[in-house]
């Protein structure tokens, strides 16, 4: 017990640095609102790509639908917002968003996660379109034009501490019985079920998870950028949010951080080459697919447990 | 005789215009080691799936006797009649390759520990206690089969033989009280083979659970097993002690053809 309390106390105290290094950084004017908004875009986009490795890569599932989650929580805080404009009406709309995106994904989930590969991406893929024509033609959502003017209702800090939160429940699922079950079936159906593991269940509950955490990112996105419009959730923000997960290295937490960060700073950077800036990035992915096909980190992870791991094996001998 | 613990009546399994199963009724009992054997494309692998639900039976009726009383397996998916207690290992091994030993069996005892969703994704005590217990549990059954040394090691490291203890230890990890073994000894040398015999016996003492084996290796076979079926073009040819099958002219006609 006192190992876990160590532990547990050694991830608070990285998350309670880093919020007071950006929170000095900020006050010293080392950041200004454009360093700003790129380190709460690289926040969001840690939060839905930790969601979405969570669906591909522990429990196996490709989906290509993410952004159709997200746009659920944006459009719930952007809606909602409008009416209720204080942080605790940010906070009930996320929280709606994200039961609608879980109801969502039970929709969508149960009759496509019986595919497989490539025909599941195809079928999440549509399964986010048809989020996105609704939007496009529902009234309360305004079209294809978008929703404009949505409260300023979050800063860089609540985006820091729901990237902590959901990161922290994640992390807590998959190292639990839970994710092993998940893991379980990305490794083997058959066997799984021969050991009295439902796959569709478990791979509904990861796909579900999954979904909640893009409404979170979705919410956060809506309320910071104040405008969303229904192109901004297209197959090609699905896109974006994959390539994080699988540069960073399917099935590793900690690869989604850096890829996350490696790609939100050389898109910043990138900024001031005009035009030349899709090529040189879309040459840098190559490259990195080339000599590392398994992502940055592969399936490593960053962890306290790996120093203190021989004083651990005695104790539980001992119990 | 001892009491039943699982009955087949005439079950029979079509696909399409094949008969893979025809008309075929056995009978396992309580603490029993049966054998299952027969010419390759006898049926026997299809029997095994047919009795833990990999594939339903076109008809026939399977039954599992508990405490309870007696349980229809018929139309069950493979997870809720693994749940009711039948496990099993698979002819050419399906580990979770992966991941790493401990948890391989620890996903095998995934129903049996329920620390329930928030706990675990909040981390209260009781998530803890409930993993410590689950993890010494798994440790006890690997010290038991002596894979204490390769426990964090990924499966797929494992030699051939280790992994195929490993899968009988994760099969016994969910508590059966029935267990089939596909093959076992497939691929082994004798000395494995050996060692193989001595784990089943071995198991069959410590776990007080019904063993039924499908087999080619006869020195396994007539070695270990208690009451043997054998089956041929998916229908029953033969049942009886390993005496009487060696015997059997049916059996001999089968397996060797005919006295020319």
């Amino acid at each position: 017990m006192k190992a876990n309390f160590k532990y547990n106390i050694s991830w608070l105290a990285v998350m309670v640095i880093g919020f007071v290094a950006i929170d000095a950084c900020e006050f010293l004017g080392i950041i200004n609102t454009f360093i700003e908004n790129m380190l709460v875009t690289i926040g969001i986009n840690i939060i839905l790509a930790t969601g979405l490795n969570l669906i591909i890569g522990f429990s196996g599932q490709f989906s290509l639908g993410h952004a159709g989650f997200m746009a659920i929580g944006a459009y719930a805080t952007g809606i909602m917002t409008q009416t209720i404009a204080t942080p605790l009406g940010f906070y009930l709309s996320m929280v709606i968003g994200i039961v609608i995106a879980m109801i969502a994904a039970l929709i969508v989930g149960i009759p496509t996660l019986r595919l497989r590969g490539d025909y599941l991406a195809i079928a999440t893929m549509g399964a986010a379109e048809i989020i996105r024509i609704l939007i496009n033609n529902l009234k309360i959502t305004n079209g294809a034009a978008g929703l404009f003017n949505i409260p300023p209702l979050v800063t860089w800090a609540t985006v820091y501490v729901l990237m902590c939160l959901t990161t922290i429940v994640t992390v807590n699922f998959i190292h639990s019985r839970n994710g092993r079950a998940i893991m379980s079936v990305r490794e083997d159906e058959i066997a799984a079920e021969a050991m009295g593991i439902n796959p569709t269940r478990w791979k509904l509950a990861a796909f579900v998870f999954g979904a909640a955490t893009a409404a979170i990112g979705g919410s956060l996105h809506a309320a910071y950028i104040q405008t969303i419009a229904p192109g901004d959730f297209n197959i090609m923000a699905s896109i974006a949010i994959l390539i994080i997960v699988v540069l960073g290295g399917v099935g590793s937490i900690t690869g989604t951080f850096v890829a996350a960060i490696v790609l939100g700073a050389l898109d910043t950077i990138l900024q001031n080459f005009g035009t030349l800036r899709m090529i040189i990035y879309s040459l840098a992915l190559i490259l990195i697919m080339i000599f590392k096909p398994s992502g940055l980190l592969g399936n490593w992870e960053l962890s306290f447990k790996h120093l203190g791991i021989h004083q651990r094996k005695e104790q539980s001998i001992h119990e | 005789m001892s009491s039943p613990l699982l009955t087949a009546q005439q079950i029979v399994k079509n696909f399409g215009g094949l008969t893979a199963v025809a008309n075929v009724s056995v009978h396992f009992d309580q603490n029993e080691l049966i054998g299952l054997i027969g010419p390759n494309g006898a049926g026997k692998t299809t029997l095994f799936n047919l009795l833990t639900g990999v594939t339903p039976v076109t008809s026939g009726a399977i039954s599992l006797y508990t405490d309870q009383g007696v349980q229809s397996l018929n139309g069950k998916r493979p997870a809720e009649i693994a749940q009711a207690g039948l496990s099993r290992t698979f002819q050419n091994i399906r580990l979770f390759k992966e991941l790493s030993v401990l948890d391989n069996v620890r996903i095998a005892m995934t129903n049996h520990y329920q620390e329930g969703f928030l706990a675990s994704i909040f981390r209260v005590p009781k998530f803890y206690r409930t993993e410590a217990d689950m993890t010494l549990a798994a440790q006890k059954l690997l010290a038991i089969f002596d894979l204490t040394s390769v426990a964090d090691q990924p499966a797929k490291n494992l030699p051939y033989g280790i992994q195929r203890r490993l899968e009988i230890v994760r099969a016994l990890a969910t508590k059966p009280k029935l267990l089939f073994l596909d093959e076992p000894a497939a691929g082994m040398n004798p000395e494995e083979t050996a060692d193989l015999t001595r784990l089943i016996r071995q198991v069959q003492r410590d776990f007080h659970i019904t063993i039924v084996l499908i087999e080619h290796d006869m020195s396994l076979v007539m070695n270990v097993v208690e009451r043997l079926y054998v089956l041929e073009h998916g229908a029953l040819l033969a049942e009886g002690t390993p005496n009487e099958i060696q015997h059997n002219p049916a059996v001999i006609k089968a397996y060797l053809g005919d006295e020319a």
